[in-house]
């Protein structure tokens, strides 16, 4: 799994770009979006995924179910 | 005393001149103030140099100096409850209007477009809207560009104090001389009221934890920032109930870490902010509740009363907005040519005119010198800037509070109102909300006023004065009290206590 941005509460604040170990999160369309190929929930990083920690709207950056969980190479 | 056909010509050039009274203080209480463009006798020059002309560090220089903040840093560390991050931080900004986020390079250009046009701008801040230090290569990018552009601007900043101990080199290097902190607790069990969590070496922490890393931060970064020789304003959010008797002891903390100022703001808490205090009924202070808090603390420590809690794109001068002139699609279009001796000649006109409304005041108190009373009264002020009773009564967006007595006169604040006048027809549902926010004045000041809010201000024990129409106001007040005196003692008025009065919630102006 990797997690997304609902990009209807996203406020654009751009707090979550520069904390993403993985340059996974870029502005798009005036929301900021993952991109799932590179998200890797932080694992191998950080113990919380940094976005989450961040974000200044509870429950805007959550995981993408559609994906698979990420595993740690 | 200039005569009125004498001053309206230099009012149409500017919206300047410029006594000098410190920094938001006033001429008693032992803060000397200082009457002239020569240092006062209670601060060093150098300091002196770093205020005079700074509108936020100095009550006097806001009638006359502008500012504009450019929105370059949307990211926050942490998270307040009297913020709402989904529309604009409240307490900087005019609630629910987002602001257009700039790049470092669309703010040189505003910056530049703006002082071209309005050249009594002379500080460019960045504050916000989220924390600039939050935001560092933005923030910085933005002074470096505009200090190569424009070197006569004075840059400040001003940030939640999580990041500062971090960037107080850097700081220095910029040539930045001012930093506001916003600071509303020392003590962590009160900052776990006030701060939901902090975003702290990777980590979100919460409750008594991020409160004490917060204040050990904020207090590390204000010493840093003293013995860097930076000068330092202290905001604090009063909210009543959970830290308005503890801004006392944040006041001592404050000063004697050496911070230059002390700014206590109300809290601003409407539901429709969305703010977790706006939503769970947390109400703001009162006029008077949050003047004896600033009494109390003023002393030893410069008190800011004057701050307008603007948004963290605003324009021009204190409580007026002139931001919608300048979006990023005008500026764009606009040929700006960068003309600093026009800028320097302008403010020296300035310089001469706030000499003269310094001796008219002064030469007024001489007359005062022999009386001693313990009466003090307030009154309310019109004005469109310049230090002069301007505006109509109907066209005010605020008035102005003076406080008079024998010791002198002292700007103790100001109130917002909507306009009491649209298209030249008083709105009757507004006058009484101008009367709430004014009530604890005597008078109010006006350069014209209709006969119709003439009898309502009259039946509420305010007296509506006209005749100092276009005149100094402070000259002015001092002049309306010795009559006052000169009322009560003939026994035609009795003096009684006014009572309180209301701090406007919402928009700075109606929709």
């Amino acid at each position: 799994m990797a997690y997304k941005i609902i990009s209807s509460q996203c406020t654009a604040c751009s707090a979550c770009e520069p904390e993403c170990p993985n340059v996974a999160i870029y502005e798009k369309d005036g929301t900021f979006v993952i991109n799932p190929k590179k998200c890797t929930e932080c694992i191998g990083y950080f113990d919380d995924a940094q976005c989450v920690a961040v974000c200044p709207v509870d429950n805007t950056c959550v995981i993408d179910t559609s994906y698979p969980r990420y595993q740690a190479a | 005393m200039l005569e009125q056909n004498q001053t309206a010509p230099l009012e149409e050039v500017m919206q300047q001149i410029a006594e000098h009274k410190g920094c938001g203080t006033s001429s008693e209480g032992g803060k000397a103030s200082c009457g002239s463009s020569s240092a006062p006798e209670d601060m060093a020059p150098e300091v002196w140099e770093k205020v005079k002309n700074h509108p936020c560090y100095s009550e006097e220089a806001h009638h006359h100096y502008a500012r504009m903040h450019v929105a370059v840093a949307p990211a926050c560390n942490i998270q307040c409850n009297y913020c709402n991050r989904k529309y604009d931080c409240a307490n900087e900004s005019r609630p629910g209007v987002v602001s257009e986020k700039l790049t470092p390079e669309q703010a040189s250009k505003k910056v530049l477009a703006v002082a071209s046009t309005i050249p009594q701008m002379t500080v460019l801040g960045i504050a916000g809207p989220g924390d600039p230090l939050a935001n560092p290569e933005k923030t910085f990018k933005t002074f470096e560009l505009i200090y190569k552009a424009a070197p006569d601007i004075k840059l400040c900043l001003s940030t939640n104090g999580l990041a500062l101990p971090d960037h107080v080199e850097t700081i220095k290097s910029f040539n930045v001389d001012h930093v506001t902190i916003t600071i509303n607790m020392v003590d962590p069990e009160v900052g776990q009221h006030i701060y939901p969590w902090i975003f702290w070496k990777h980590k979100r922490v919460t409750g008594i934890e991020a409160a004490r890393i917060l204040t050990e931060r904020q207090m590390l970064g204000l010493e840093m920032l003293t013995a860097a020789g930076i000068l330092c304003k202290v905001n604090s959010v009063m909210i009543p109930g959970i830290n308005d008797k503890h801004l006392v002891e944040v006041n001592r903390a404050v000063k004697s870490r050496g911070a230059f100022l002390h700014n206590i703001m109300p809290l601003i808490s409407a539901p429709e902010h969305g703010t977790v205090f706006g939503l769970n009924g947390q109400r703001g202070p009162t006029a008077q509740e949050l003047k004896a808090l600033q009494d109390s603390c003023e002393g030893e420590m410069n008190m800011m009363r004057h701050c307008r809690q603007c948004r963290a794109d605003a324009v021009g001068l204190l409580g007026e907005d002139r931001s919608a002139e300048f979006t990023t699609e005008k500026i764009m279009e606009m040929d700006v040519q960068y003309d600093i001796e026009k800028r320097r000649a302008y403010q020296e006109i300035v310089e001469q005119d706030r000499q003269e409304k310094v001796a008219a005041k002064n030469a007024e108190l001489l007359e005062l010198e022999e009386e001693y009373s313990e009466v003090k009264i307030l009154v309310a002020v019109a004005t469109k800037g310049s230090g002069r009773i301007n505006e109509h009564f109907g066209h005010a967006q605020e008035f102005q509070i003076y406080e008079v007595g024998t010791g002198g006169s002292k700007f103790v604040g100001h109130r917002r109102v909507d306009l009491y006048c649209q298209g030249g027809y008083g709105e009757e549902d507004t006058l009484p909300t101008v009367i709430r926010a004014i009530n604890d004045c005597v008078a109010v000041f006006v350069a014209k006023i209709g006969g119709c809010p003439k009898d309502e201000l009259k039946a509420a024990g305010i007296d509506p004065v006209d005749k100092y129409a276009h005149e100094f106001i402070e000259q002015s007040a001092v002049r309306y009290f010795k009559e006052y005196l000169g009322r009560i003692k003939s026994g035609e008025i009795v003096h009684v206590d006014r009572g309180d009065a209301d701090i406007r919630q919402g928009a700075y102006i109606a929709a």
